[in-house]
């Protein structure tokens, strides 16, 4: 296998705790630590153990975004991938948008695999992968948990609410991850340095694909209501005596 | 004039409940008339189930050899195929679902709603963004065939009482072969399913171990309730992947759900939010689990566990 390109999302860092704009135009972005979409990191250490096993030649890290989300493309790169790619573009873009994107993006590096996260956990919309499988015409292997290659096909593990299911498909093909695929390396300094070095080039999202209007328009953005604050009991008897007051017990 | 197909998701031959949640779901949106697909190398029983669904106008059935496992990539096209009639597709927010609505909406060349948690009208709807952490409206523009996932935990099932046609369905298109079945591995259970049941005991880190999950089973058992886990426990090869339960997992609506020594991070916290009564057993009383529990009990739940199941 020659290439694998791996699709990665600047997102709010999972750590940080949410919170809605009171105008509800948005959640509060400013000050807050962005990094790399985790699912999307998993995939970065999915395809450099692929290359580090024999089984590619390079790893290719691109996203989508404004000039900031450079400093992602910085850490895929520290991680280890041979180069990156931004799609640059000021306002923020849909699923099938950034599908369309990252389909003639494949149509300049041809891939032999797709790699990205299953979903971005910011918008948890969790079609980037399969819209861009649709319109490539080529197989998906969605919330993969085992990926081995051989030869012109993978064989794919997929978590699935009935267990675990493996398919085979031929390359190339779309693989999104799930969180049990690997652990994602820790990045270290003397890397960081290194990546600096590293091919960065740019192109414009304008360039790539023509504008197909808005697809879904978010209209409002609002927290979600609490539950309300429960009681604390001290014996297994005031559970019991709880339960049956709530009608949950006979 | 709003005509909506629902994909039916099938466990084997059999109807999977959450079909019955998009029923729900587009009923909640007015629609004119409510058709469910349903594709399958046997669909007969699947069908006869849908047929008897509330609200459904009519079944259709694609049944093929190829349709026998449900690969994205061979039942995207059929779906898309089937679409053009329609104003709304919809399908289930399941792993089902999540694998195979985005490409069906890429095939019809729009975006797609995921995670429909309520009605607004027959295009605007509300859907939970970071991990529930905000709830986000948006609305399709009128000239566009409006593609979703219902997130099954937000809506109850339709109920019997239907009596709809069921017709045979021809789809022209033409079906890939780069993408085939090989496995499904499944943790066989006899006790009630995860995702449907009204009680559900669930275990994390704190059980400590593989055998020791068999405290959560007898608990469960006696409740007849099913059983879940947290992202901890499962990593930790406590119990399989499907028991998972929080954003990454399942996310589920039971009446009662008991958490046991999970500490309830932000993740599976997401996954339990519509539970009716959560109940929480830990023994770190600073534990996130009693912020969003209704009752909570400090202590070891190796004493308590015991002690719960032997007097109920």
């Amino acid at each position: 296998m020659e290439k694998i390109l791996v699709c990665i999302k600047r997102v709010v860092d999972y750590n940080v705790r949410i919170r809605v704009k009171p105008d509800g135009t948005g959640v509060v972005t400013d000050g807050v630590k962005m990094s790399v979409n985790p699912f999307d990191e998993i995939a970065v250490e999915e395809a450099l153990r692929l290359r580090e096993a024999g089984k590619a030649s390079e790893v290719i890290v691109a996203t989508i975004g404004d000039s900031e989300s450079q400093q992602q493309l910085r850490t895929g790169l520290a991680m280890g991938a041979d180069r990156a790619i931004l799609i640059e573009t000021a306002a923020g873009v849909d699923p099938l948008t950034a599908a369309h994107a990252f389909r003639a993006l494949v149509e300049q590096e041809n891939p032999d695999l797709v790699i990205m996260g299953k979903q971005a956990i910011d918008d948890d919309c969790n079609q980037t992968g399969q819209m861009l499988a649709a319109i490539w015409d080529r197989p998906q292997a969605t919330f993969a948990s085992k990926l081995e290659v051989e030869g012109s096909t993978a064989r794919v593990t997929r978590e699935v609410d009935a267990g675990l299911e493996t398919i085979e498909v031929d390359l190339p093909a779309v693989v999104t991850t799930d969180l049990r695929l690997n652990e994602p390396r820790y990045v270290k300094l003397p890397d960081i340095m290194k990546a600096k070095k590293k091919p960065l080039e740019t192109l414009q999202l304008a360039d790539l694909v023509s504008d197909t209007g808005e697809q879904i328009v978010a209209t409002h953005w609002a927290t979600p209501a609490a539950r309300s604050k429960g009681v604390m009991v001290s014996s297994v008897d005031e559970l019991l005596g709880a339960l049956k007051d709530k009608g949950l017990l006979a | 004039m709003s005509k909506i197909l629902i994909v039916a998701e099938l466990d084997g031959n059999s109807l999977n409940s959450s079909t019955r949640k998009c029923v729900a779901c587009a009923a909640a949106t007015g629609a004119d008339s409510i058709d469910v697909l349903i594709l399958s190398d046997q669909c007969g029983a699947a069908a006869a189930a849908a047929a008897q669904i509330a609200g459904v106008n009519k079944v259709l059935t694609v049944e093929a050899a190829h349709n026998a496992a449900p690969l994205a990539a061979v039942l995207a096209p059929q779906i898309a195929a089937a679409a053009p009639g329609y104003t709304h597709v919809f399908g289930p927010s399941t792993t089902f679902g999540k694998d195979v609505m985005p490409r069906v909406a890429a095939l019809l060349g729009v975006g797609q709603v995921s995670d429909i948690m309520s009605v607004v009208s027959d295009r605007s709807f509300t859907r939970p963004v970071y991990a529930g952490n905000a709830i986000l409206s948006v609305e399709v523009p009128a000239d566009k065939i409006v593609v979703a996932t219902v997130r099954t935990a937000s809506w109850q099932d339709a109920p019997d009482g239907g009596t709809a046609a069921i017709e045979a369905l021809n789809v022209d298109c033409a079906i890939p072969g780069h993408t085939r079945f090989v496995e499904l591995a499944s943790a066989a259970s006899e006790r009630p399913d995860l995702q449907t049941a009204k009680k559900v005991v669930s275990g994390g880190r704190g059980v400590g171990s593989e055998e020791n999950f068999a405290l959560i089973y007898k608990l469960a058992d006696k409740l007849g309730a099913g059983v879940g886990a947290s992202r901890a426990a499962v990593d930790a090869g406590y119990v399989a992947n499907d028991m998972q339960v929080g954003q990454t997992g399942k996310i589920i609506a039971p009446e009662l759900y008991v958490a046991i020594g999970i500490s309830g991070a932000i993740q599976h916290l997401t996954g339990i939010k519509d539970a009716g009564t959560i109940v929480a057993i830990n023994k770190d009383p600073e534990a996130p689990i009693f912020e969003i529990a209704d009752i909570g009990l400090v202590g070891d739940l190796f004493d308590i566990v015991p002690e719960l199941e032997q007097k109920l």
